[in-house]
């Protein structure tokens, strides 16, 4: 649900691997359900019910929230319309123009995208040389480094950004401890999140540790399916190890790379639970990423539709992406 | 923080294709437990720090051993406020969220890996999407709907949306399952006198079984760690999930950080023992459940 929930679940990445037979039996006409040789009448209606429960729940959940969503960013929905349930006024474009035409939106749109982009580059560039690494490690040191990947993995988000706000605590962290050893005693009591700059930086540093087990589980899973003789024989054939790795190696994982990347992208454009404990629950304003920006819109300064219109572009800045991941499942046969 | 440790592509890449690997094996081999280490380290101050004495934790001097170890602070984290009706809120909305959500995926993976159907695409498009909407985007119009059907504070309210967010990865990975027990079977069954129900019950759901097995766990280990929509959609103390009610520690006075420990601690580790049976699945899961169809 959240980003860092989803992280924990992973969705399924496609690794490659030679094509399956398709154990699905096809009917003559695909858009005819039904007409093949083994669905006999009632098969027709019955895939329709068996995923009407799964449609109906979708649909209570997200479709119908989401129209919502687009019906609210027109109206002027405050407190008074969510407990005496009037209907608010329409005011149009009205939300729109007002948060597009603040700069503090802009702002908090460009720390959001400067935060995810770094976020996202560290994780895969971290997360792609670990997998690397784990093809060349010995088997006792690669089952060592999976466990303490994978522990690190099941920390639930909540636990994970309290150990952080432990270990980045002015006068009882850690961090400042051991860099009061290295620098000198100016850094006990230091506080890390007087300047944005060094708040965000402990931030990214739960982000990145949380996401990277994902990455590095799934690239190497991606790096076990490059053929071994076809390294060799690009080397013998005397490619040097860039080459190797452009030619050879890449190619087979970019598929499942470009794919992780995307979900990053996804996933630290909605960083909340980290910030928002770390923050004390209270994050100031130049703390604030779209998400938080939306929430603190509707729920501090109780303006349900500021804060949808705000979802709403967020969900657009991010459908592009959304549609280049779908295209790569399409590529790589995910949705066939 | 571990890309100063990792080599650069270039370097690990000589080795594999050098036949004298073994014998420059041991510097990766020593990358590889550092990286470990910084990986782990965080887990580990979790667990150390929940056993420390008091005293340490607010010491302005921290050491990366304890001195003692003392169970203190699970003493306190347990004593806090409503802790008993945390975890059984917890427990309740992630099991019902988890069985129910089980039922429907099942279904529609049974749909979705046996039938060629109109719209069948569309639908895997639908769930695939849905995992990527910015909850936040979800939340305000799920607060003002749950609101008007009176479902705030309402454990319902709470298990309709984590069972719905846990539905797009279950159906997927089932059906991952689905598609590789052989229709043949479920005939078969069929012409020996089962009916279509008497198939399912005998031959499919036990070839099912571990593919139900995995995608619950995801499910319950993604419910019992949502935090945004249950510190919303629940405002009654004493109906708080257990993240939420790690926020008692922290006060006006500051944070209970021993206790704060060990309490994460308590809330951890039943997600590491279920992570740490699931591994094998999970990999099996990801690579040939969702692969493969």
């Amino acid at each position: 649900m959240t980003a860092a929930d989803t992280k924990a679940a992973g969705p399924p990445v496609p690794v490659p691997r030679a094509p399956e037979p398709d154990r699905v039996r096809k009917g003559p006409g695909r858009g005819s359900p039904g007409s093949g040789p083994r669905q006999r009448k009632k098969g027709a209606l019955l895939p329709y019910l068996l995923i009407l429960p799964a449609i109906v729940a979708i649909a209570a959940v997200y479709a119908f929230p989401l129209s919502k969503t687009v019906i609210m960013s027109f109206q002027d929905m405050g407190r008074k319309e969510l407990w005496t349930g009037d209907a608010p006024p329409w005011v149009g474009l009205d939300q729109f123009t007002n948060i597009l035409g603040d700069s503090e939106f802009w702002s908090v749109t460009g720390r959001t995208v400067v935060f995810m982009a770094v976020c996202v580059t560290v994780t895969m560039a971290a997360g792609l040389l670990i997998a690397m690494l784990m093809m060349r490690l010995t088997t006792w040191v690669r089952l060592v480094l999976t466990a303490c990947l994978v522990a690190a993995w099941s920390m639930p988000l909540m636990v994970a950004a309290s150990i952080f706000r432990w270990l980045s605590d002015s006068d009882y962290g850690l961090i400042n401890t051991l860099i009061a050893k290295v620098v000198g005693e100016d850094f006990l009591g230091h506080n890390w999140f007087l300047d944005p700059k060094q708040g965000f930086a402990i931030i990214s540093l739960l982000v990145i540790w949380g996401a990277i087990p994902f990455v590095v589980i799934t690239l190497y899973a991606a790096l076990t399916q490059v053929p071994k003789e076809l390294e060799e024989a690009a080397a013998l054939d005397g490619a040097n190890v860039l080459k190797v790795f452009t030619f050879v190696t890449w190619p087979v994982i970019r598929p499942v790379f470009t794919m992780v990347t995307t979900l990053s992208v996804i996933w630290d454009f909605n960083v909340f639970g980290q910030i928002w404990l770390l923050r004390g629950n209270k994050p100031e304003p130049e703390y604030e990423t779209l998400g938080l920006y939306s929430f603190s819109k509707a729920f501090e300064s109780t303006s349900f539709s500021q804060g949808t219109a705000i979802a709403l572009i967020t969900v657009v800045l991010l459908s592009g992406v959304a549609v280049y991941y779908l295209r790569q499942l399409m590529k790589t046969g995910e949705v066939e | 923080m571990s890309t100063s440790t990792a080599p650069s592509p270039a370097d690990t890449e000589q080795q594999t294709v050098r036949p004298d690997r073994k014998r420059t094996r041991w510097h990766y081999d020593v990358i590889g437990l550092v990286t470990a280490v910084v990986m782990a380290f965080p887990v580990y101050w979790l667990i150390i720090s929940s056993l420390r004495p008091n005293h340490e934790i607010r010491s302005y001097d921290q050491t990366l051993w304890p001195s003692s170890l003392t169970f203190d602070n699970f003493a306190r984290a347990v004593k806090q406020e409503n802790f008993a009706t945390a975890v059984q809120s917890s427990l309740i909305v992630s099991v019902t969220a988890v069985l129910g959500g089980m039922v429907i995926a099942t279904l529609a993976a049974l749909a979705i890996g046996r039938f060629r159907f109109f719209g069948r695409k569309a639908l895997l498009m639908i769930l695939i999407l849905v995992q990527m909407l910015p909850p936040t985007a979800m939340l305000i119009p799920i607060y003002a709907q749950l609101n008007a059907m009176g479902g705030l504070d309402e454990y319902w309210g709470l298990i309709v949306v984590y069972l719905v967010s846990t539905l797009p990865f279950a159906v997927v990975m089932i059906r991952g399952f689905v598609v590789n027990i052989p229709v043949e079977l479920e005939e078969s069954a069929m012409v020996d006198g089962c009916t279509r129900m008497g198939a399912f019950r005998r031959v499919i759901f036990p070839l099912l079984a571990p593919g139900l097995a995995a995608a619950s766990i995801f499910a319950l280990v993604n419910a019992w760690n949502e935090y945004l929509f249950a510190y919303i959609l629940i405002n009654d103390n004493s109906k708080y999930t257990l993240n939420v009610w790690l926020m008692t520690f922290t006060t006006e006075r500051g944070t209970d950080y021993g206790a704060l420990m060990a309490a994460s601690t308590l809330i951890a580790l039943p997600v590491v023992v279920f992570f740490m049976i699931i591994q094998k699945k999970m990999a099996t899961g990801l690579t040939s459940g969702a692969v493969k169809g």
